[in-house]
């Protein structure tokens, strides 16, 4: 057997000389070798993240570029057929696909966030338990927790990207984005969204002791309904005021309004633009906060 | 004598329940580890042992008490202390997606050490947990044996100081404890702390230098096998078994023979310094068992005679 030491940042191991190194010596060690997992930490959680991701590469690839097909054909040689008038949105008239490109974009961010803030999450405290493989290394709780965000948000920004690069191609046939300069920005917008929705997510699907399907109701009773109901196909104005609430406490509505901004220039009065700006950042500074806490408590147990 | 690589004061850990009472996993446990050796805590299940464990590990934060590890608090200094610690965990967390190197490879990499460490430390304890073979199986085609293998040489890639093992061969087959053992053998060699938990007394008489027995989360008796089994047990056991439902009703009448009697379900248990001769004092009473075995005294007896319950119940 060699089981010789390659060392790691502080080096040697004396032990099997016989003679064991002093209490000062080990404590010094030990600070020595927290240094850089405290600092990079996440970063080692995220590469697990997006290794793990690799098991279903396949479907992240085949949706991210068959997600935007689908829709944009199907609503541009569909509906946007049938909707000729075009859409009066914020006092100006858009084309329907000008108007729902930018919230299409956004829920492939949220779609991404309902699936890799959830089952992850359920595989790292129950079916799989590797977050408490990583807790018993340096690894910390909140850096477990940061791995998952810093790993979706990898992913989000794949779909994001390749859903703004079909547009911009779109683009070339039928008008999608007509502000291309500040176009681009729908993409961080999208992500934001995307986490506004997906880090409570998280800190909720930290919280589940056993799964009975509570995801299955995510995905239906709150997915299905924000997407329907968040002025995604149509102005929120147009809903009855009974059930426009559904979009103003929607991340997908409050970001699909900063899209518009970006892709068309909406005329959004910079008092809401700040709204929603300020409306995704609450959700998800409270998000993280309650995900933490859960985090911490449920490995220390 | 050295300094304690690992020093507990009281330590207590209770759990919130809602409505009842708080429940106290492990109540007032004083302890303490020196360099280089195998120490053991052995109880029945619930005893406190893995919470103990978790804590020692710095997962789990104590209710009260003092701790250190590697001369440092684990609720300040959680993170370092785990980066010289190993741990195998009852429950084997490995990534079932992942194959056999590629588990040890990221392994290595929480712990920040680089790509090319990482690398030439999976080859190396892929060897020491002979899986040289199944490098690129994935985790979940292996069996039992390997999966536990792995685990430890998991808990090793970042040559650890301490190495915790929570049950280690709970759940293996006879061939495979003994394959486990060897490895653990190689490490203790090696001056590697081990601190492992056990319900097996044999495999806590064969690992461990010293020893607690835990029960309901306090300790029992403390030291080395062979003493905890004079001071608690007598050299020799008689088992005789006369059917399960005469066993109660003879030991009444093998009273005297030996230093004391004991009475299971199955069977009697009779402490004496010579076991063959309190056989043949059995016998000679006109007592005649179904079966007799005489055998050492064990930490199972030691358990026994301390809490008057049986380790593996």
């Amino acid at each position: 057997m060699s089981l010789s030491s390659v060392g790691g940042p502080a080096g040697s191991q004396e032990q099997r000389d016989g003679a064991h190194p002093t209490l000062d010596e080990l404590r010094a060690e030990a600070l020595e070798w927290g240094r850089k997992p405290r600092r990079y930490g996440s970063w080692y959680v995220t590469e697990h993240m997006v290794r793990a991701m690799r098991a279903y590469g396949w479907t992240i690839i085949v949706g991210a570029l068959g997600q935007p097909i689908m829709y944009l054909l199907g609503l541009a040689v569909g509906l946007a057929a049938l909707i000729q008038v075009p859409v009066i949105s914020h006092g100006s008239e858009v084309g329907y696909l000008v108007f729902v490109a930018p919230a299409l974009l956004v829920t492939a961010a949220i779609a991404v966030a309902s699936e890799e803030m959830t089952y992850p999450v359920m595989a790292g405290f129950k079916w799989r338990r590797y977050f408490y493989g990583f807790n018993a290394s340096s690894l910390s709780s909140p850096q477990i927790a940061h791995g998952v965000i810093a790993g979706a948000t990898a992913r989000m920004f794949v779909a994001v990207g390749a859903y703004y690069l079909f547009l911009w191609i779109f683009d070339f046939f039928v008008e999608t984005v007509p502000h291309p300069e500040t176009g681009w920005l729908s993409i961080p917008v999208g992500v934001a969204a995307g986490l506004a929705f997906g880090i409570p997510l998280m800190a909720y699907a930290g919280s589940i002791q056993d799964d009975k399907g509570q995801f299955a109701l995510v995905q239906r009773f709150i997915f299905m309904p924000m997407f329907l109901f968040s002025g995604t196909f149509y102005p929120l104005e147009t809903l009855p005021v009974a059930l426009q609430w559904i979009g103003w406490v929607s991340p997908l509505w409050h970001g699909a309004e900063l899209g518009r901004v970006a892709t068309y220039g909406a005329g959004i009065a910079p008092g809401m633009i700040v709204l929603h700006v300020v409306y995704l950042i609450v959700l998800m500074v409270a998000g993280y906060l309650w995900g933490r806490r859960i985090f911490i408590e449920r490995l220390a147990k | 004598m050295p300094e304690a690589v690992i020093s507990a004061q009281n330590l207590v850990k209770k759990y919130r329940v809602k409505g009842k009472p708080d429940f106290v996993a492990v109540d007032g446990l004083s302890f303490e580890v020196a360099p280089g050796e195998s120490f053991g805590l052995l109880g029945p299940n619930g005893a406190g042992k893995s919470t103990t464990m978790k804590m020692i590990g710095a997962v789990s934060t104590r209710t009260a008490g003092d701790l250190q590890i590697l001369g440092l608090d684990p609720d300040r200094y959680g993170p370092e202390i785990r980066s010289r610690l190993g741990v195998v965990p009852q429950q084997d967390n490995l990534d079932g997606e992942l194959n056999a190197r590629e588990n040890l490879y990221i392994y290595g990499r929480y712990f920040g050490l680089p790509g090319k460490v990482c690398h030439e430390k999976a080859d190396e304890l892929l060897a020491f947990a002979q899986l040289e073979d199944k490098a690129k199986n994935k985790v979940d085609q292996l069996s039992g044996g390997m999966k536990r293998r792995l685990t430890i040489a998991r808990g090793l890639i970042n040559d650890p100081r301490i190495l915790l093992l929570d049950e280690p061969t709970t759940g293996l087959d006879p061939q495979a404890r003994h394959v486990l053992w060897d490895r653990l053998f190689r490490l203790k060699e090696r001056g590697t702390t081990l601190v492992l938990t056990t319900h097996y007394m044999d495999e806590a008489e064969q690992l461990c230098d010293r020893l607690i027995v835990v029960d309901k989360g306090r300790i029992m008796a403390e030291g080395t096998p062979a003493s905890l089994i004079r001071e608690h047990s007598s050299r020799e056991v008689l088992e005789v078994r006369f059917g399960s439902d005469r066993n109660e009703q003879v030991a009444a009448e093998l009273q005297g023979i030996g230093d004391r009697v004991e009475v299971l379900p199955d069977r009697v248990l009779i402490y004496a310094h010579d076991g063959e001769a309190a056989l043949e004092r059995v016998t000679a009473s006109g007592l005649h068992p179904l079966t007799s075995l005489v055998r050492r005294s064990s930490l199972e007896d030691v358990f026994l005679r301390l809490t008057g319950r049986s380790l593996i119940e």
